[in-house]
């Protein structure tokens, strides 16, 4: 066959090239952020950098044995390995390790370890992926939709066992590609309006939201008043959102973990605490602030360098790029995402199976909401949630994980035209 | 099933969308918002003040009266001390188990990861040894201080002493200094504070996240060098000083002698004293505020800020503008019957002189002369013409620097007092006073009160026929010795130098042959005026002023010892002291047998107020001791230096404080 002539035969070597740039900013960055005078040298295996140029190594290699996978592998071993990865998430909350609160490690020895959620990831989309390119599956039938749902929402259950709160609200972006494959467009508004409500009820008093709610129900009544679906479908919305408001505040103090409300408040200006929860935004903040246009150049952040932000080498990698790169290596690195994301749809678009092209939708919301939440908690845009920038941040299982997600991807473009 | 085609480009717009508005958060934060730059530095950079080590002050030949010492404080990082001998550590601080538990638990309360004091200002001593076993402590360290210190424990007044600074300090300087720093709080230190602290450098330091130093900031661009203070010369003379304290010890009253010809004051001694080494330290609060307690006032600078009447010793000052004014000549006598008729009262004298001219007038220190030449000068106008003739008179002795302030270089001396005519009009009514009224001032009582500094500065002026320079303690500032322009500048007090030479005769017989007969030194003219000055608290105060040699004089004097009666028993003798061992070089027995040793060990203090006290009946002085001067002298030494008198006195010192408050 044709693929046969070359393992990396009708690779896309753009999106290679731009995920290869990640890692090398990463691992650059995760240098800077923990640099050790002692042990200066970027590949010196006893410190943090050192490993990650292991893990970016054996990433490479990973990548390679999935470009030499048979493509059908992936849509037929889908059930499986969900199922491993269902099991791993059982086992961690057995056996894992428990760090920094969260039980979601499996030690491996030799100070390696694993961390299923992050394999539940690509498990997760390659099963949805499967079972929505199914015959006579359509998302839009709400038998179908509760199983696509129930595929998505089972690992969640386990993970925020853990609790991991931030990995389990990741799953939540593969509600793009439900709405790419037919779900209502509804979904995603209502999922806006119950965070925008959410947030609303936590700022404003009950009483001015639901006048204003009354206002904009009464509006869009009149505007819709030939249309008797779109009168129902607003009242019902309107209902439920007075549900939500009241119910906010249970959900807020009975379901959300104290952790989680404090963070919250801090996000929201609600409370200020420079000195404890708010510390890690703060100084965050200000390494990225401190940057300006060029940033104080490689090795030179002095926030960084003193170790003023916590969590500096995984979680808030993005710090250090915005305090020694400056505006301008922020701006690039968010620009490279976006020509990665693009690029991911771009290929999703042009695959022939329905299989390939959900697939592809999960990885660019995988890799967008990664994005988002983690550079828009440095800054201060949205509350303090622990998940890794995509690539860039220290840490084996999250590199491996997003490796798995974008090769399985360009082994399925690459082998486009060939049948599944 | 590409029916939703289209919905691509939502989901590329929302990533669009999502993407701006972090870009947009981040282009404010990173460009148009400048705190987080300005937080970055307060983050990071630590200025750390660098002190100059304070200025030195040295006597006139170079001898130290004040250095530097270095004491060592000892500090710890709890977090980083591991494996410690607490037994040697405590043997080596020579500290007990229970006091290193009590530091230890106190700097971990404090900070585990910043530096605390654990042991305050060990001596170099103990350093040393320390030292040697410091690397056997890790998370201890040593860092150095300076600390004032006396090698002679002398003249603590004048030099004053340094302490921390208060919060009006703070708010009055601008931010200059801050909460610990030290100021100069009285004496030199005050008066020179700008010149002693030296300049401060800055050392900007980078620190982590705990507050532990880095390194250096920028290399140390902006970083300064502190710079010392500068030296002080000062005009003291170490050896009479001492000598001065040595005598005055055990009595109270005060010592200043001043160089003529420049000003400069040779020996400022104010009794009862303290070793300045004690107000340093780790018992300064204790004893400072036993200093305060104290009802002799150590801390109380004598020589400008007590009062006494001049008594006598103001004599020649009356006589030399009598002189000046034409009043009457050198060879005007009057008639001395044993006293003076002031209009109502009679002012006694203590001998019938007979025939006074100018001259025996001094020597014999005869009151009725001095009234009666206080009285012409006053009618000189017209006894309607009082209050006038009066207010000239005083502006006449204000030249001589009594009833103003000298300028000297030492904070709060006080002005001495001439009283003005508005006073006496409030006591008598205006115009309701005549000479007679206020005859007492024509020998010095009256409502006439002078510091010891301004007694001596008339000296001064009488010995230069005619000017004085400000009486000044420090003659020269830093390495280039500098002096302040004000000091180099001849003040004259309207006296034509001839009528100097008569008044000066009078004096010198007081010493050859009157009142002071008994302090004569072989070998040195000394010309003087003994004083009693009336006390209505108690005894008499013991006054001399003095000046030596009588041709290019080199010394001016005056001596005040409170409580101890007559000018010639006490002060004079102590001033023939302090003008031998200036000139000189030696301490001798006088050829009347007074003995050095004797004035050293008498102990003249007063007797605490609370208790009984003595009515007081004697209105007029008397100090003109001729007869039987050594025999006197022999009794009040054996009365003084044996048991003490019942207690009967009125402490003077705590007279001035309720002056002050008038």
């Amino acid at each position: 066959m044709n693929n046969q002539r070359s393992f990396f035969f009708n690779v896309d070597w753009f999106t290679v090239a731009l995920y290869l740039t990640l890692c090398i900013i990463g691992w650059f960055n995760i240098h800077s952020a923990i640099f050790d005078e002692t042990h200066p040298s970027i590949v010196d295996l006893s410190t943090n950098y050192g490993k990650q140029f292991i893990y970016i190594i054996s990433a490479l290699v990973l990548a390679t044995v999935i470009l030499l996978m048979e493509s059908r592998f992936f849509s037929a071993l889908a059930p499986a390995v969900y199922g491993i990865v269902v099991l791993l998430l059982v086992l961690v909350l057995v056996i894992g390790r428990n760090v920094g609160g969260n039980q979601a490690w499996i030690s491996l020895g030799g100070g390696f370890r694993l961390q299923p959620s992050e394999f539940a990831k690509f498990a997760t989309c390659l099963l949805l992926a499967r079972y929505l390119s199914g015959t006579n599956i359509r998302v839009t039938d709400p038998k179908s939709f509760f199983v696509a749902a129930a595929i998505i929402v089972f690992p969640m259950v386990l993970i925020i066992l853990q609790p991991d709160a931030g990995s389990t609200l990741v799953f939540c972006s593969l509600i793009f590609v439900l709405y790419r494959e037919g779900v209502s467009p509804l979904f995603l508004i209502t999922a806006a309006v119950v965070i925008a409500l959410f947030i609303l009820t936590l700022l404003v008093s009950p009483t001015y939201l639901i006048g204003v709610l009354v206002i904009i129900a009464a509006f869009l009544i009149y505007f819709f008043k030939r249309n008797q679906t779109m009168i129902i479908t607003v009242a019902v919305g309107f209902v439920l959102s007075v549900v939500l408001i009241f119910s906010v505040n249970f959900l807020y103090h009975k379901v959300l973990k104290q952790h989680q409300t404090v963070r919250i408040d801090e996000w929201l200006g609600i409370t200020t605490d420079l000195r404890g929860i708010g510390y890690n935004v703060n100084q965050s903040k200000i390494a990225i602030g401190s940057g300006k246009l060029w940033g104080k150049g490689y090795l030179k952040g002095t926030q960084t360098k003193f170790s003023f932000v916590p969590e500096q080498s995984t979680d808030f990698i993005f710090c250090t790029v915005g305090e020694e790169w400056g505006f301008a290596g922020t701006l690039t690195v968010l620009l490279i995402y976006l020509t990665l994301l693009f690029r991911i749809i771009f290929i999703a678009e042009r695959q022939r199976s329905n299989f390939s092209r959900i697939y592809g939708y999960g990885v660019a919301s995988i890799i967008f909401f990664h994005v988002f939440i983690n550079v828009g908690m440095t800054i201060g845009l949205v509350p303090v949630i622990g998940i890794p920038l995509p690539l860039i941040s220290y840490g084996g299982s999250s590199l491996w994980s997003f490796t798995i997600l974008i090769f399985i991807l360009l082994k399925l473009d690459a082998n486009r035209m060939g049948i599944i | 099933m590409n029916s939703f085609f289209e919905r691509r480009y939502v989901v590329m717009g929302i990533f669009i969308v999502v993407m701006l508005m972090l870009i947009g958060r981040l282009f404010y934060i990173q460009i148009i918002d400048d705190k987080y730059l300005a937080f970055a530095q307060n983050n990071v950079i630590r200025r750390f003040v660098k002190f100059p080590e304070r200025g030195v002050i040295l006597d006139r030949h170079n001898k130290i009266l004040v250095q530097n010492e270095h004491v060592y404080d000892i500090l710890v990082i709890p977090k980083q001390v591991h494996d410690l001998d607490t037994l040697q550590f405590c043997k080596l601080l020579q500290l007990d188990k229970k006091e290193f538990d009590q530091r230890w638990e106190k700097a971990k309360t404090y900070s585990y990861f910043r530096p605390s004091i654990f042991e305050k200002q060990v001596s170099a001593k103990l350093y040393n040894s320390f030292q040697e076993h410091l690397f056997e402590f890790p998370g201890f360290f040593v860092q150095q201080r300076s600390v004032r210190t006396y090698p002679d424990s002398c003249a603590a007044q004048f030099l004053g002493y340094i302490s921390e600074v208060n919060d009006k300090i703070i708010e009055k300087s601008n931010g200059y200094y801050n909460p610990g720093d030290y100021i100069g709080f009285s004496g030199v230190e005050k008066a020179y504070e700008s010149v002693l602290r030296g300049q401060r450098g800055v050392e900007n330091l980078l620190v982590d996240s705990r507050n532990i130093p880095k390194g250096k900031y920028m290399n140390g661009q902006y970083d300064t060098a502190a710079v010392a203070g500068e030296r002080l010369i000062s005009s003291l003379d170490i050896r009479i000083q001492k000598l001065g304290e040595k005598l005055m010890q055990n009595k109270v009253g005060s010592i200043v002698a001043i160089e003529p010809s420049t000003g400069e004051i040779l020996a400022f001694v104010s009794s009862p004293t303290y070793d300045p080494n004690e107000l340093v330290g780790r018992e300064r609060g204790n004893n400072i505020s036993a200093m305060y307690k104290n009802p002799y006032s150590p801390l109380l600078i004598r020589p400008i800020q007590a009062y006494y009447p001049p008594g006598s010793s103001f004599k020649p000052l009356s006589a030399l503008i009598a002189l000046q004014e034409g009043i009457i000549t050198p060879q005007t006598t009057f008639f001395c019957a044993g006293g003076y008729q002031a209009g109502g009262h009679w002012v006694g004298c203590t001998h019938h002189h007979g025939v006074t001219n100018l001259s025996y007038g001094i020597e014999g220190s005869c009151n009725t002369y001095f009234c009666n030449v206080f009285n012409k000068l006053i009618n000189q106008n017209g006894a309607n013409k009082t209050t006038a003739t009066y207010l000239s008179w005083k502006n006449e002795v204000n030249k001589f620097g009594f009833g103003v302030k000298l300028d000297v270089d030492l904070p709060n001396e006080r002005k001495g007092l001439v009283p003005a005519p508005a006073r006496y009009d409030r006591i008598y009514g205006k115009n309701h006073w005549r000479a007679n009224t206020i005859i007492s001032l024509a020998i010095g009582q009256g409502e006439l009160l002078a510091t010891p500094l301004q007694m001596a500065n008339i000296e001064c002026t009488i010995a230069n026929r005619g000017f004085y320079y400000r009486p000044h303690l420090i003659k020269g500032i830093g390495d280039n010795d500098v002096i302040k322009p004000e000091f180099k500048e001849k003040i004259n007090v309207g006296i034509d130098s001839i009528y100097y030479e008569p008044v000066i005769n009078g004096m010198q017989a007081v010493v050859d042959r009157g009142t002071a007969a008994a302090s004569r030194i072989p070998g040195i003219v000394m010309c003087g005026k003994t004083g009693t000055a009336q006390n209505p608290h108690g005894e008499n105060h013991s006054v001399f002023v003095a000046f030596a040699p009588r041709d290019h004089p080199k010394i001016a004097i005056a001596v005040v010892v409170e409580n101890a009666g007559q000018g010639a028993s006490w002060a004079a003798p102590i001033a023939s002291f302090i003008v031998e061992k200036y000139l000189k070089d030696t301490l001798s027995r006088r050829p009347s047998g007074i003995n050095p040793k004797k004035y050293m060990e008498a102990s003249l203090m007063p007797p605490l107020p609370g208790a009984i006290q003595k009515p007081n009946n004697k209105l007029l002085p008397k100090d003109s001791l001729k007869k039987n001067q050594i025999d006197s002298n022999k009794k009040s030494i054996k009365r003084d230096s044996g048991k003490k008198p019942l207690p009967k006195i009125h402490l003077a010192a705590l007279t001035i404080k309720r002056k002050e408050n008038e």
